[in-house]
């Protein structure tokens, strides 16, 4: 097969440019630990009320600085509601859903997880900046989905 | 007097044999035609609808609210236009390059026409009556009234009578031409084929074997991931469906219009046979923030997904280099210079040639978004709105619509007149200017944190939501402009395919370069390739579905939350 000096050029840095994304993402991924949220736990969705640690949710302080949120998600909201935490915390999010598939979306920050039913979400964020934030299910789940909204206010 | 009117039938069916041209294909083709574009006049309506709420500008009534609307449009757009349009434009390719359909061929397309007819009704059904607001994704633990599902079914089976009568007309042509090459459109053709029936496969045990039988309520629950992953594993090769299908036209039929040559047979059909391979592993991007599976998995399957950018890369040089090359030869000069040589005033070049120029960036953002970190910034935003506006609706839809100026007339034994050529002109830039506006608004608002599939919300007059206001009215803006697209778009295939002036339309389908190199028969080894796919889509889905399965936490019950 022949093939233009133009062409392999292009190719090989076609190929140079995909090698270089899957570099950088592993490298995030695995040694700046900023991988996607991808917890493996599992929980039976029809007793989220009565398995821990959802059988007791809210913001808990495990460390200097340092916040566990256990949530649960339900049509068409969070539990528990209006959070706030101090600035500069680092927190992270324990999330299950009570019914259909839901999305956990902080907006103007990374946090952005899917919430399964069945399935224990995580994911982990520190609160540099003060302020009140936007907190939104961004995956469709029922009519009343565009309410489904709370808010962290970190002080 | 008779024996003479028998001659002139006798003498013009031969003509028209010779050019390729059989009138009960193109009946079949036209049929299915004229549904994809009464498909995307509805659908397009629909988006309009949405745009103007999403804006704040148009609140829907209760009994056809914003999820209804949203749920209809994705499935008519999604499913409709492009299966109809893709099988009605491939049909015709094979008719035209393999000497004719089979009869059985054709009756089968015929059945599968009105299967999938049939099964795009009563999914429809229930979404106006408010009992499928799901959306085209259709996520268990949600559950739709059961004819939505039935309906899905229906559309499955229909595609897959057109897939099979595909692949026998293809095998017959085989069997009598030993030894040749199928010609590269119906090799285009098989590859949009095979992956359609494979694709369809993990649909299908979604639907029938998990979904039916739990909201017929023979079992109790449902495993949500699994679902989830068998739905991804074929929306995502649809996906690719379709940009192959655009492909076609950008390798074959462009070339043809401006006066060139093909660009190297044999690095064409590596790329359809990169892409058949590689495709269907790359649904797993759309779960790159589930939980359930680990980190390693994820990282192989980014590696999957943009391993489909390579193939596109080589498309992105041939395509180039086939403009430059012909514009040369028609005295081109400069380094730029050679642009005016091109025929922009050519609906059939200048729609697909936007496509072409859309696919950069469509192309760029969807390698970025399939990066694990930036995956996280845009997932379920507006952010992928947009992109799938510009992949689909600019890249892909608009090949369908510069496709359309040829083969519509060439179908309907019409021509193609500079006034309807001129009526595409205006109806390409108008395109174009709504899509940028619409999609890049899209992307912006959805970097922005924006949520995608949300009706109009200000969430309490929260000052972030409040922000994103401006954009999603000019989103609303892009979407009037397109519904002008939209409305110039039918009437002119429909103005082509009635009520142009008759006469023979020429199937374009570009020639080799007078000293190419022959192309190796190992091309032509589909029964490998379709191997090599089973074996990369195991390599992908093995571990999560065992993973699912094996460490299943107990399933779901049936929800309806609308």
């Amino acid at each position: 097969m022949k093939m233009h000096l133009d062409e392999k050029i292009w190719l090989t840095i076609s190929f140079g440019i995909i090698m270089g994304f899957m570099l950088i993402t592993g490298y995030q991924a695995f040694a700046l630990e900023m991988g996607p949220p991808s917890n493996m736990e599992t929980i039976d969705p029809q007793k989220v009320d009565q398995t821990a640690p959802f059988d007791n949710p809210g913001v808990k302080e495990i460390g200097d600085n340092e916040y566990e949120v256990v949530m649960t998600l339900q049509a068409f909201g969070f539990t528990p509601n209006n959070i706030e935490i101090p600035a500069g915390a680092k927190v992270t999010f324990i999330l299950t859903s009570k019914d259909v598939v839901h999305g956990f979306e902080v907006a103007g920050t990374n946090i952005n997880a899917m919430v399964m039913p069945g399935h224990i979400q995580k994911i982990t964020q520190t609160f540099d900046k003060a302020g009140n934030y936007l907190v939104i299910c961004n995956e469709y789940c029922g009519a009343g989905h565009q309410v489904m909204s709370t808010t962290i206010t970190v002080k | 007097m008779k024996m003479e009117a028998d001659l002139k039938v006798g003498f013009k069916d031969k003509a028209n044999k010779m050019l390729g041209y059989y009138p009960a294909d193109a009946k079949l083709s036209k049929s299915y035609i004229a549904v994809a574009f009464i498909a995307l006049l509805v659908g397009g309506f629909l988006g309009l609808l949405q745009g103007l709420n999403r804006a704040g500008l148009l609140e829907l009534p209760t009994w056809f609210n914003y999820y209804q609307v949203l749920t209809a449009h994705g499935l008519i757009l999604i499913l409709v236009l492009t299966a109809f349009f893709t099988i009605g434009y491939f049909y015709a390719t094979l008719s035209h390059n393999l000497g004719g359909l089979l009869p059985k061929v054709r009756k089968l397309a015929w059945v599968g026409f009105f299967v999938k007819l049939v099964g795009f009704v009563l999914a429809v059904i229930p979404i106006l009556m408010n009992e499928a607001s799901v959306m085209y994704t259709f996520y268990p633990p949600m559950a739709a009234h059961p004819i939505f599902y039935i309906g899905l079914a229906l559309i499955v089976v229909g595609v897959w009578m057109c897939c099979i009568g595909a692949f026998i007309q293809v095998a017959n042509w085989r069997k009598n031409h030993k030894g040749q090459h199928v010609p590269i459109l119906s090799y285009f053709a098989t590859g949009v084929f095979v992956l359609l029936f494979f694709a369809l496969m993990f649909v299908a045990v979604e639907v029938l074997f998990m979904i039916l039988p739990w909201v017929f309520g023979w079992v109790d629950t449902i495993n949500v991931m699994v679902a989830r992953t068998l739905f991804w594993a074929f929306g995502h090769t649809l996906v690719n469906i379709w940009y192959l299908t655009a492909v076609s036209a950008w390798y074959v039929v462009v070339p043809k219009i401006i006066g060139g040559k093909r660009w190297s047979d044999l690095l064409t059909r590596v790329v359809i046979i990169a892409l058949v391979i590689m495709n269907i592993t790359g649904g797993f991007h759309h779960q790159i923030i589930d939980p359930g599976i680990n980190e390693l998995v994820k990282f192989m399957h980014v590696f999957m997904s943009l391993a489909i950018g390579f193939p596109s890369l080589m498309t992105a040089f041939a395509l180039f280099a086939v403009f430059e090359r012909t514009s040369r030869r028609k005295g081109g000069k400069g380094l730029i210079g050679w642009w005016k040589k091109m025929p922009w005033g050519d609906v059939r070049f200048l729609a697909p040639f936007i496509a072409m120029l859309a696919f950069i960036p469509a192309g760029a953002g969807g390698i970025v978004q399939s990066t694990n970190q930036l995956n996280q910034v845009v997932h379920n935003t507006m952010w992928v709105v947009g992109h799938f506006h510009l992949t689909l609706g600019m890249s892909v839809v608009m090949t369908f619509f510069g496709i359309s100026y040829w083969l519509v007339p060439y179908i309907s034994n019409r021509v193609l007149t500079p006034q309807i050529n001129r009526l595409g002109v205006i109806q390409t830039w108008i395109w174009t200017v709504g899509m940028i506006c619409m999609s890049g608004a899209m992307h912006y608002v959805g970097l922005l944190g924006s949520p995608r599939r949300t009706s109009y919300t200000t969430y309490g007059d929260h000052a972030t939501a409040l922000g994103w206001d401006p954009y999603l009215l000019l989103l609303a803006v892009g979407g009037t402009l397109l519904i002008i697209g939209v409305i110039l778009q039918v009437y002119a295939v429909f103005n082509m395919m009635f009520f142009a002036p008759k006469g023979e339309t020429e199937f374009p389908i570009a020639e080799e370069e007078d000293n190419a190199t022959k192309t190796p028969y190992w091309t032509e080894r589909w029964g490998l390739w379709i191997v090599i796919m089973l074996i990369v889509v195991a390599m992908a889905y093995v571990i999560p579905l065992t993973e699912f399965i094996v460490n299943a936490p107990p399933g779901s019950p049936p929800f309806k939350t609308w």
